[in-house]
């Protein structure tokens, strides 16, 4: 009797997830074929080019003032906008999470703002806010203060662009984690500012570490925005993907991916360096969401 | 520490408004807050706490007006639902928060006061784990500790053992008295479950739509419901509308003879207790009724039967040996049931 139980054991039925070999192989090798197509290959040809005669020309091309302006300055630019967006974030997410008042969904949807918007209409915003011709433009030349074809400019322009990326981030934690924690802090006697650094901060900090990395990613690669406040003045006011632009018209290929192969080696450590703390830190990641 | 609450109301959306509630709470007393969902029970507690400020009314700690006191400073313990522990923390500074926050002395003597706290939960070797690391049991106990750490006026804990297992449960239960009995902090305890608010707590308050209905200990509320809602919240009840006749009540123009409980006189609803309710031979009785189910439970026979026309059901305990068929009609004797006048 149990014998033939046993023998007739029915192979499970097939669930929802399981699909017959030829079309997992199918659907595996489409996946792969299209990210080695537009990811994979695109970054081989940057290294390809900017290699191609040979390392020494490769490593000259840095030797150029004008290519070390240009790294400098958007290091500059990452320097600045970073810290202020990571600020900017935190507090806009704090409120939106942690209170409840009138225009909340309006700033909600402002955040998302540079997300919807084209990057150079963000930038032409700026130039008709400070342009010569602008709304701030005459006040600004009687004080002769240069925001326009400026740091500043170049600044607030990938600030806009950057804004969302922490603030997105952090936003949905927040609101998932709730209040609880704070207002168990609230009775054990802790206030404001204490609560925020010793309770809130290290709830979110995988997830603003997250952000601050995308943040600082894109705000290394802006382009369309930067280009319109810029001003493309050689050595003052051009960031790395602008001097990248200008070296590629100017006929200038190995320097043009050069400056192009260390945009997409700073991508690959961002990116690297996201996929290690996942790796390592993934239980905390996933703990400071749940619970 | 005494408590007294007057007069608090506090709106809020739809549910868990406070409707001009007066409660006094002894010092050293274990109380219970019990009532349905929404009934504004956590409210009463986050209002005790200083969590939510009431429209109006007063909160007095002892003689003094804590009304407009921060929650920072009442000095109270809170204990939370789910604990609400300091993910990131290990045991011991969850414990310790409170103590530095308030500068409760030098390192050293906060490293000996959560000791004794960790000593007195039972979770000494676990200092240095996090909360990830401790069952439900473990984790409600850190939450008593960090909370019991400041010394605090007042104890209130939220919902304690909503959500813990069974036999866990229990366990706490017992332990939460010997805790409150060797400590002797006032404390205040949230709970929808009558069983161990009964159990728990030296007087149990009742609550419902905003409003305290009775304050008592078990054998007050069991036997000696102010309202019909207490009567019917605590303990299994069946109610039948019935008139009276001076002397009798009457259930569809029959009197019926019954002990009657409690002040009402009068027409309403007459609440039966499943237990004294008996089941006779349908000739000779008063009331008469159908029987819609039998259940067989881990002591007996659990029935369901509709007296006279209605559509009322009433609950009856019975020995699982009694005759009774699904279908049959049957005599009922109330043995003793409390009349209660209908609202509005």
């Amino acid at each position: 009797m149990s014998k033939r139980l046993v023998s007739k054991r029915p192979v499970p039925p097939p669930t929802a997830a399981t699909e017959r070999p030829v079309t997992r192989l199918c659907l595996t090798a489409v996946a792969l074929a299209f990210l080695a197509l537009f990811l994979v290959l695109p970054v081989i040809v940057v290294f390809s080019e900017a290699l191609a005669k040979g390392v020494t020309v490769y490593l000259e091309t840095f030797d150029d003032p004008d290519a070390r302006a240009a790294i400098e300055l958007t290091l500059l630019v990452v320097a600045i906008a970073v810290p202020l967006n990571l600020v900017f974030g935190v507090a806009a997410s704090w409120a939106i999470a942690k209170f409840e008042f009138r225009g909340k969904s309006l700033l909600i949807t402002l955040i998302d703002l540079p997300f919807s918007v084209s990057p150079v209409v963000s930038g032409l915003i700026y130039v008709l806010l400070f342009g010569s011709q602008g709304l701030f433009g005459p006040w600004l030349e009687a004080h002769d203060i240069k925001i326009l074809f400026a740091l500043p400019g170049i600044v607030l322009a990938t600030m806009f662009v950057t804004f969302p990326f922490v603030a997105r981030e952090l936003i949905p934690l927040m609101q998932e984690q709730g209040s609880l924690d704070e207002e168990a802090a609230l009775t054990l006697g802790a206030r404001g500012f204490r609560i925020f650094f010793t309770i809130t901060l290290p709830n979110v900090a995988w997830g603003l570490l997250y952000g601050v990395l995308l943040c600082t990613a894109r705000a290394m690669g802006e382009f369309g925005a930067v280009s319109v406040v810029s001003g493309h003045i050689r050595g003052v006011t051009d960031t790395m993907p602008l001097h990248v632009e200008i070296l590629y018209n100017e006929y200038n290929f190995v320097a043009a991916f050069a400056m192009a192969s260390l945009l997409t080696l700073m991508a690959v450590v961002t990116l690297a360096a996201k996929t290690v703390l996942e790796m390592h830190y993934g239980d905390a990641l996933a703990r400071t969401t749940r619970i | 520490m005494d408590i007294r609450i007057v007069g608090v109301s506090k709106a809020f959306g739809r549910t868990g408004a406070l409707r001009g509630l007066d409660l006094e709470i002894s010092a050293g007393e274990l109380i219970a807050l019990l009532g349905p969902s929404g009934s504004g029970k956590t409210t009463l507690l986050r209002v005790i706490a200083g969590l939510e400020f009431p429209d109006t009314g007063q909160v007095y700690f002892g003689n003094e007006d804590a009304t407009g006191l921060a929650v920072q400073e009442r000095q109270i313990g809170f204990v939370f639902q789910h604990y609400a522990l300091f993910k990131h923390m290990t045991v011991f500074d969850n414990i310790a928060y409170g103590l530095r926050v308030r500068r409760r002395g030098t390192a050293t003597e906060i490293a000996a006061r959560v000791g004794e706290l960790l000593e007195l939960v039972q979770l000494t070797d676990f200092a240095a784990r996090h909360p990830r690391q401790l069952s439900g049991g473990q984790r409600q106990r850190v939450a008593l500790a960090r909370a019991l750490a400041v010394d605090p006026r007042v104890l209130l804990l939220d919902e304690p053992f909503g959500a813990l297992d069974a036999k866990i449960r229990r366990d706490l239960r017992r332990w939460l008295r010997e805790l409150h009995d060797r400590t002797g902090h006032t404390t205040v305890f949230v709970t929808h479950d009558q069983e161990e608010a009964i159990e728990l707590a030296d007087r149990v308050a009742i609550l419902n739509g905003g409003r305290i209905e009775q304050v008592g200990t078990a054998d007050d509320i069991y036997d000696r419901p102010a309202t019909a809602f207490v009567m019917s919240f605590v303990g299994d009840t069946s109610a039948i509308p019935v008139g009276f006749d001076g002397h009798r009540p009457s259930f569809e123009g029959r009197a019926f003879d019954t002990c009657l409980l409690g002040p009402h006189r009068g027409p309403g609803l007459f609440y039966v207790r499943p237990r004294d309710v008996e089941v006779t031979a349908p000739e000779a009785a008063a009331i008469t009724g159908k029987v819609r189910t039998v259940h067989r439970t881990a002591t007996g026979l659990r029935t369901q039967i509709s007296p006279g026309t209605t559509d009322t059901l009433i609950e009856i305990e019975l020995d699982s040996s009694a005759k009774v068929k699904a279908g049959s009609q049957v005599g009922l004797r109330f043995l003793r049931g409390r009349l209660f006048g209908v609202r509005g």
